[in-house]
């Protein structure tokens, strides 16, 4: 397949999931700010800013960081590059630049959401409609993937969209554990104690992990269980383990020239996430874990940019 | 249709009757559906001067048009000899230049035109063959003559709609298909593949082919992809090639691969930044090196723009002449060539009754239609001419052959041209049809995509 061929696939597949984890993590926010303590108000609208990188371009604009702000600035501003409105617009580019290597129901559906969301009102995501509309941007992702599942040969085509789902995702889910683990336990003591219920089941639900929680651990919600669980477990689909496993499967058929380090790299990760204790984890320190989890995978992006798409 | 009002011609009484069982409501549908369809699938053209990247659909009409057997294989002969005498042309001025030499045709004519490309001179090609896909538009002047409008030798386009015209009437119409025997036209791809495939520099491996696509932007782009996708090869830009060592590369999530034919679609200016403009950037640096070295062929080849256009046209018939001493079986449309001061002052005189066209224009821009003009128009057109004779030939307004059209009023007969595909390698080939334009307008003469033309099937029938 053409390197360039396969990069707009990858990104395409990256942006649509990049776009939903905006949404999850707009959702939880906003679900913070109704219903979280007030004294956590500030960090809770800093957060999302913090996870995505955005907190610079944020303050540029010179606003003050409201709900209402912070909305429009990473849903629908057309000149951040990770709005969910750009994101939206540069999938479905990149989807039309290869229309004829994906499926058309792929293309149809790229072209829908992003002709649905660019005659959408602005203030449709702010007060009672926000649920409604992150909803509706993690069902387009949804359908999107299933959408690929179902209908795309098994090929290099069918492997570039997983290795870019998979590679945002652990990106993500590795930013918000990272982000929120700071902001919900203030002091190292409070690891093994059961508080902030809603704040928990909040971060829980926005990786879709509140049911998995319930039927894995039958049990209080714990700080170190929920960080085993989106770290660890690999039937957790949006957990750090998982998506290495489902990068390892779409690496592994592509035969490139000069990929070894990048094949290496993606073993050696999941092999550390595999042959893995979560107290060991706490013990070297949570944030030096992540940190360190989150350099790699850029990395490893980097490393798949070079071997197979093309220089950046 | 007709050869006079009452009397159908044979070929179209299949039709004619169908069309009288036909409820004009069912026609309608069937044109919304197409409609439909076509958006659907996205065969879609791209504006030029569209900042919005507006993609608009080709009007499609569901009649088609008809043409007897017997008549086409005429066509055949004419177009195969036309083209032969074309490729023997374009390979004679890049080496020995005996036409000059004989002076059958003035040799500031081919050597001072902006298309003649001294890149060229010596290199010997496959085959000697320039002009690989061909699409000569014809039309039919009603009294069953047919003529030459125009010789397309550089980038052709218009070959998906012959297909997907094709496919839509099947699926609108599959009971058409069973009165009559309509010749197929979807094996077009495997003959392009065929022929790509004839003129591969190395014999010795599978040659690997490429269509190179200035990109989404084109506006003939939707033709590219469909030609890559249907053949089976890689779609490349310009920045997907590299040339190492005198070959040509694509760069792929395996690793280079070697390219041994570039089916392009980008004009010769843009298709090497280091040989031709350098500010394009749609081309491969270095194609022109490995190109000359042998190591890759390009289809068409680069210069062949010196035989197609409008200066060099009058001539070819006595190109026929010259290189295969055949009388030509195709007319050429009586053009003066307005740098002759005798031809200038006639057309002068006649500005009214005459179509007058830039040498190297092309999609039916910066033309003057005579009779469908005003007097302001003329005065206008006069004046440019005047400062530029060199830059325009005329041509009369021929009474063209009309094919019944669904229009907003119902059926009403409307001016075709026909394009059919001549694709030469080893062998010459071409699928029995053609892309047929047809002028929306009524009376209108001007086919071309660009200005509200719209297409129809074009059957050749038993």
């Amino acid at each position: 397949m053409l390197s360039r061929v396969a990069d707009r696939i990858f990104w395409m597949s990256r942006q649509m999931e990049r776009a939903e984890n905006m949404a999850r993590i707009l959702g939880v926010t906003a679900n913070m700010v109704l219903f979280g303590a007030k004294d956590r108000q500030e960090q809770n609208l800093l957060a999302p800013l913090t996870i995505t990188g955005t907190a610079q371009a944020f303050e540029e604009r010179n606003q003050s960081l409201t709900l209402e702000a912070l909305v429009a600035f990473l849903a629908f501003d057309e000149a951040n590059p990770s709005s969910i409105y750009s994101c939206l617009r540069d999938a479905r580019d990149n989807a039309n630049e290869v229309r004829w290597q994906i499926t058309s129901e792929m293309w149809e559906t790229l072209n829908a959401t992003w002709l649905e969301v660019r005659g959408m009102r602005r203030d449709r995501a702010i007060g009672s409609g926000a649920t409604q509309f992150f909803d509706w941007v993690k069902e387009r992702s949804h359908l999107f993937r299933g959408v690929t599942y179902g209908t795309i040969v098994r090929g290099e085509a069918f492997n570039f969209s997983r290795m870019g789902t998979f590679l945002e995702r652990a990106d993500n889910t590795a930013r918000i554990l990272d982000v929120k683990y700071h902001i919900l336990l203030p002091t190292v003591q409070d690891v093994g104690g059961a508080l902030d219920f809603y704040q928990w089941t909040a971060l829980l639900r926005s990786v879709s992990a509140f049911e998995t929680y319930r039927a894995l651990y039958r049990d209080q919600i714990f700080p170190i269980k929920v960080a085993e669980l989106l770290i660890l477990e690999q039937r957790m689909p949006r957990s750090l383990a998982a998506c290495f496993d489902q990068i390892n499967h779409a690496l592994e058929p592509i035969e490139g020239q000069h990929d070894h380090a990048v094949k290496r790299l993606a073993v050696e990760l999941l092999a550390r996430l595999t042959h893995a204790d979560v107290e060991e984890i706490f013990q070297g320190g949570l944030h030096e874990f992540l940190t360190s989890v989150l350099a790699d995978i850029i990395e490893l992006g980097n490393r798949i940019q070079r071997a197979y798409l093309g220089a950046v | 249709m007709h050869a006079a009002p009452e009397n159908v011609r044979a070929h179209y009484r299949a039709l004619a009757q169908w069309l009288a069982e036909t409820p004009p409501e069912r026609l309608l549908e069937k044109r919304r559906e197409a409609d439909l369809l076509f958006h659907r699938v996205g065969i879609t053209f791209a504006v030029y001067g569209d900042t919005q990247g507006t993609e608009r659909l080709i009007p499609f009409d569901t009649i088609p048009r008809i043409i007897p057997q017997a008549e086409w294989e005429l066509l055949v002969r004419g177009l195969k000899q036309r083209v032969a005498a074309l490729n023997r042309f374009l390979h004679d001025v890049y080496h020995g230049q005996e036409i000059l030499k004989a002076g059958v045709i003035p040799a500031e004519q081919v050597l001072a035109n902006e298309a003649y490309q001294v890149a060229m001179l010596g290199l010997d090609l496959p085959h000697q063959v320039y002009s690989h896909v061909s699409g000569v538009d014809l039309i039919r002047h009603e009294d069953g003559t047919w003529y030459v409008l125009e010789d397309n030798l550089r980038t052709p386009s218009g070959v998906s709609y012959m297909i997907e015209d094709r496919k839509m009437m099947m699926r609108l119409f599959p009971e058409l298909f069973e009165r009559q025997h309509v010749h197929p036209v979807e094996h077009y791809p495997a003959l392009l593949l065929e022929t790509l495939r004839s003129i591969a520099p190395n014999a010795m491996h599978e040659a690997s082919v490429a269509v190179l696509t200035p990109g989404q932007y084109n506006s003939a782009y939707f033709e590219h992809a469909f030609l890559a996708q249907q053949m089976g090869v890689e779609l490349v830009e310009g920045p997907d090639l590299y040339v190492k060592d005198g070959f040509v590369y694509m760069r792929t999530t395996g690793g280079r691969q070697r390219v041994d034919v570039i089916y392009r679609r980008v004009d010769d200016a843009f298709l090497d930044p280091l040989a031709f403009r350098e500010d394009s950037l749609l081309g491969v640096p270095g194609l022109l090196s490995a190109y000359r070295a042998g190591n890759v062929s390009l289809a068409n080849a680069i210069g062949t723009g010196v035989a197609d256009d409008k200066s060099t046209y009058p001539y070819v018939p006595d190109m026929i002449r010259f290189y295969l001493g055949e009388e030509p079986l195709l007319a050429n449309v009586p053009t003066w060539q307005c740098k002759r001061a005798e031809d200038l002052a006639y057309v002068m005189g006649h500005l009214s009754e005459l179509v007058v066209k830039e040498v190297q224009g092309s999609g039916g821009y910066g033309m003057l239609i005579g009779p469908a003009s005003t007097s302001a128009q003329i005065d206008a057109f006069r004046a440019r001419l005047q400062a530029n004779p060199a830059n325009y030939i005329a041509q009369p307004t021929l009474s063209l052959s009309t094919c019944p059209t669904f229009v907003e009023r119902g059926i009403a007969p409307r001016h075709v041209d026909l394009r059919p595909f001549v694709l030469s390698g080893r062998e010459v080939k071409l699928v029995p049809g053609g892309l047929t334009r047809v002028a929306l307008k009524e009376s209108s003469l001007v086919v071309n995509s660009s200005q509200g033309g719209g297409t129809k099937d074009t059957w050749v029938v038993d």
